[in-house]
């Protein structure tokens, strides 16, 4: 399995990614550049949070019309695994590779905290180490995490299961729509999700919720490194 | 030399809590009957030539492709 990190200008949880998908995977993960149009191979491309761009005009929006992501789009098509989280969820709704959209956080402020995650679809390649329902710890750190979609692709999402994450009942931070934290493309190779897995995966981050969504996407067994 | 202006706007029904802000600040300074705002951006485009129908399908494609996210926004293209 090998796993890769798409780095742009702005991108600062980068180190955090790599840390954990080295630790999780047991190698270190390849580091893409946003100005790369060819890329190395790899099973899960991971597009990490930050504020690429300093999120000029609309978070995410300048990194999703960069030249690297016309190379990601290829990948996701040909079913690679491709995950984003926080920025990098923005990046994705922006390119278009995921539904809807990530506004301003309904209460304004910016939110840095730990929060209540309920797994809503277990069957994804990147939730099948959880139990539907099952509630995790997660941190969130973000300004435009706000999740909205129109009603047709809302209804769209909820059918096909493709809500994958809610802020569990009573404690979404942003006013997401549905409590939506975390989505999957219509095929289901495609992740984005504003809460950081990377930064609980080992008891010095005091919880371990995370490890399982990195152990499933990179199949790697309970515990251990590839 | 074309000059236009672009405004950038949420669409109907797309909460702005932004919006909601300036709403309730200009409450607090006592401005009465300010029934809504809502916040959009204004971009100013200078363009090379003198071709308007050129500039005004160039601008079109601009919005769709990058001034504007148009899951959440419309936009409006004016030369001036």
């Amino acid at each position: 399995m090998t796993a890769a990190v798409v780095l742009f200008p702005g991108s600062n949880r980068d180190r955090d990614m790599i840390a954990a998908l080295n630790k999780i995977g047991g190698k270190p993960p390849l580091r893409i550049w946003h100005t790369d149009r060819d890329i190395p191979d790899a099973d899960l491309y991971v597009v990490p949070g930050g504020f690429s761009y300093g999120d000029y005009l609309r978070s995410g929006a300048i990194a999703a019309r960069s030249p690297v992501m016309d190379a990601l789009r290829e990948k996701a098509a040909q079913g690679r695994r491709i995950l984003g989280v926080c920025n990098g969820f923005q990046i994705l709704t922006e390119a278009g590779l995921l539904p809807g959209a990530l506004m301003r956080n309904a209460g304004l402020h910016f939110v840095c905290k730990e929060v209540l995650l309920e797994v809503t679809n277990a069957s994804t390649v990147f939730t099948s180490r959880y139990d539907k329902g099952q509630i995790l710890r997660c941190p969130v750190a973000h300004h435009d995490g706000n999740y909205f979609a129109d009603a047709e692709t809302l209804k769209a999402l909820e059918g096909n299961g493709q809500v994958a994450f809610r802020y569990a009942k009573g404690t979404n931070p942003n006013g997401s729509i549905n409590d939506i934290a975390g989505i999957v493309n219509d095929a289901g190779n495609v992740l984005g999700m504003m809460p950081h897995p990377e930064n609980l995966i080992e008891p010095a981050h005091g919880g371990t919720d995370g490890r399982a969504l990195f152990e499933a996407a990179m199949g790697v067994l309970e515990g251990e490194p590839a | 030399m074309i000059k236009a202006r672009v405004t950038v706007t949420l669409k109907n029904g797309v909460l702005d809590p932004q919006g909601k802000a300036i709403e309730n600040g200009l409450g607090a300074l006592g401005f009465d009957g300010v029934n809504q705002v809502r916040q959009g951006k204004v971009f100013d485009v200078e363009l090379d030539g003198n071709d308007k129908a050129k500039a005004e399908s160039d601008l079109k494609a601009m919005c769709e492709k990058l001034l504007a996210n148009t899951v959440i926004e419309d936009y409006h293209v004016s030369l001036i």
